[in-house]
């Protein structure tokens, strides 16, 4: 793992899948504080993981207010930010998460017909 | 001074102003950007709204102590650095000093997904966390635009975009954002609609090839501010704003005169010469002498010991020096002692805008009390009656403001006329002058001769009388012109005229000489006359007496006569 996060604010969750594939993914959520669309963005995201992830994934949520100068370093404008740290390519996903076909596509789960 | 009478004028009723320290915008704003408010600054492509931006930033920091942050989205942060650091300012030192925050934003489109609702506290939190990094009183966004090209939801960025401007409002600093400019619109995105306070639009434009960049207050709430748009240039050491109208007539008169460097012309000029702080036009065709006149007056102050700076738009310094040195002015060894300098230089080498700002610029650097260009009419293919009339106005202006004095010669374009008439061309320029000189060509007798003549000296009784104007290797003479019932004469014309009334005169000299010996030969035959008939006279006297004498002896003898005959006849009675 190249970066650890300073810490996980909201809740780190960790599933182990059968499938030995050795593959784990490093999902980051940035919120803000508690507000109603980071909510309803780790709500959403919990789901897609479940539904979707065969393989181990790791959520890790930054808490923007708390971590200020994670803004800068990371690039954040817009809040909520899911960014796939791993597998590479890193890819950016910005909003509440709320269409779930876009968030596949975005994940490179799903491919565009 | 002007700035404290600007800062009256404008300092009623209004919220606090914290000055943008770019030359010349804190005097047509009266005192600068509306203090703990955002600012938009929009304008097209290229016309300085980067600089403008971190001109307030960075002088922020090192005029006014102010800690700022610059967030950038379009250009990168070495970038500006390397940008700024040709404008003299150390961005990497203002860092180090904990002074500046530099942030670079990059938004790509190609790189996200968007999926449901979002907000931009990241951006927020990012700005909050710089501003408490540093305590920034003053913040500039670089082109707030950007997030339109990387956000698809406007509805979203619109709210998002209102709540920064008050959200800034709220934090209390002093910012700048700037806008790209719109078709119609003042930006392209409308940003002017959550700005209330300020807007300041920058232009640049091409007028006759050359560019002019120009900046306008389009907006101050609040404010009294100057509505003209004003010429502004960026030069190595960044923006400067500069009032097409001079703000304020307010620089003080000196008393003090100064020589011309030509005996007679001080002579000419109520015995002094002009006054300092004055500006002189000299006008006239080619080849009258103009560049010799400023020449020798330069030298003059030069040999005062003070400082003088000429600029020369037709000749390289050293063909001006071999020239002038042919009438006897050797202006190098001024050069040497430090007390003259030369700025030779094509005027078409660049705009008039930054003509001025060197001019500016190298007045500034130099402090000389004398400030000479030759000429002002080559001025012209670089710009027309207006910009050449302004940059002069203001050349003339902060000349005056410093008690400099300055000397502008001017080639008339009227070459062939050769009657004594005004130069309709220099009208519009001579108003801002003090002292106007004119030279003119006049031909007659085969030969063509310089007239020299004041048209106006303000503040000074001066002649009225057109002079010869001579130049000999002793320099810069001017001579009385023949005027007579056959008119004015010039050069050999005058000469002969000359020469000839001296031998009228010796003529008629010797006329009188001839009279007086006419006179004393009269007298002198006059006086041999009377001798003459003196002796006559005398002579008859002499024979008149015998005369009477005779007479009387032959009476007595009569009568003794008659007496013996009466006795002898015995008369009784």
């Amino acid at each position: 793992m190249p970066t650890k996060p300073k810490t996980n604010q909201k809740e780190k969750k960790k599933e182990k899948n059968e499938e030995p594939e050795g593959e784990t993914w490093i999902l980051r959520l940035y919120v803000a504080g508690q507000t109603p669309n980071s909510l309803i963005a780790f709500e959403n995201l919990k789901k897609i993981c479940e539904d979707h992830l065969e393989c181990k994934y790791t959520i890790e949520v930054i808490d923007l207010t708390k971590h200020p100068q994670l803004a800068k370093d990371h690039q954040i404008i817009a809040v909520p930010t899911l960014i796939r740290k791993l597998p590479v390519p890193v890819k950016k996903i910005i909003g509440n998460l709320s269409n779930t076909e876009r968030v596949l596509v975005g994940l490179d789960l799903l491919k565009v017909t | 001074m002007k700035k404290n009478k600007i800062a009256v004028i404008a300092g009623t009723a209004e919220f606090e102003k914290v000055p943008s320290g770019i030359k010349g915008f804190d005097d047509i704003t009266g005192g600068g950007l509306p203090k703990g408010r955002p600012s938009l600054v929009s304008g097209g492509p290229g016309c300085g709204k980067t600089l403008f931006a971190m001109e307030f930033i960075a002088r922020g920091i090192t005029d006014y102590g102010e800690p700022g942050v610059f967030v950038a989205f379009e250009e990168k942060i070495d970038d500006l650095k390397k940008n700024f650091k040709s404008m003299g300012f150390d961005l990497d030192d203002l860092v180090r000093q904990k002074k500046l925050v530099l942030d670079h934003i990059t938004i790509d489109r190609s790189e996200f997904e968007e999926t449901g609702e979002y907000d931009l506290e990241g951006l927020f939190i990012r700005l909050g966390g710089m501003i408490d990094e540093i305590g920034a009183k003053r913040v500039a966004i670089d082109t707030l635009e950007a997030l339109f090209s990387g956000f698809t939801n406007e509805a979203i960025l619109r709210s998002e975009l209102r709540r920064l401007f008050l959200w800034l409002k709220d934090r209390g600093v002093t910012a700048v954002i700037t806008g790209e400019r719109g078709d119609r619109t003042i930006t392209k995105y409308g940003l002017e609609e959550y700005v209330a306070d300020c807007v300041i639009t920058l232009d640049h434009r091409l007028m006759n090839q050359i560019a002019t960049r120009r900046l306008r207050v389009v907006k101050y709430r609040g404010s009294i501010h100057g509505t003209d748009e004003y010429p502004f240039l960026i030069s190595s050491d960044g923006i400067s704003v500069l009032p097409i109208t001079s703000m304020s007539l307010t620089h003080t008169a000196s008393e003090e005169r100064i020589s011309t460097g030509i005996p007679r012309l001080d002579t000419m000029l109520g015995g002094k010469g002009f006054y300092r702080g004055s500006s002189i036009l000299v006008s006239g065709q080619a080849g009258t002498g103009k560049t010799s006149i400023a020449a020798t007056f330069i030298d003059a102050v030069c040999r005062r010991n003070e400082k003088c700076l000429f600029f020369i738009f037709e000749e390289s310094e050293s063909q001006l020096m071999r020239n002038m040195r042919s009438i006897g002015i050797d202006l190098e060894p001024w050069v040497k002692k430090g007390l003259l300098k030369c700025h030779a230089v094509r005027p078409t080498a660049y705009s008039l805008e930054m003509h001025l700002s060197i001019m500016l610029k190298l007045i500034g650097e130099f402090k000389p009390r004398v400030v000479a260009v030759d000429p002002i009419s080559n001025l012209y293919p670089i710009g027309d009656d207006i910009q050449v009339r302004s940059m002069l106005m203001r050349l003339i202006d902060f000349a005056k403001s410093l008690q400099i004095t300055g000397l502008f010669t001017n080639l008339s374009n009227d070459a062939n006329s050769g009657t004594y008439t005004f130069e309709p061309t220099e009208m519009h320029v001579s108003s801002l002058m003090d002292a106007w000189l004119i030279l003119k060509n006049v031909e007659g007798n085969g030969e063509r001769n310089r007239a020299f003549s004041i048209i106006k000296a303000r503040g000074m009784a001066h002649s009225n009388q057109l002079r010869e104007f001579v130049l000999s290797d002793k320099g810069i003479q001017l001579l009385d012109v023949y005027k007579g019932s056959e008119g004015v004469f010039f050069g050999s014309a005058r000469m002969a005229q000359e020469s000839g009334e001296i031998d009228e005169r010796l003529r008629k000299n010797e006329e009188i000489e001839r009279k007086k010996r006419e006179i004393e030969s009269k007298r002198k035959l006059m006086e041999i006359e009377i001798e003459i008939l003196k002796e006559k006279y005398a002579r008859e006297e002499v024979d008149m007496k015998i005369l009477i004498g005779q007479d009387i002896s032959r009476e007595k003898a009569e009568a003794k006569t008659t007496k013996e005959i009466a006795t002898q006849r015995q008369i009784d009675r």
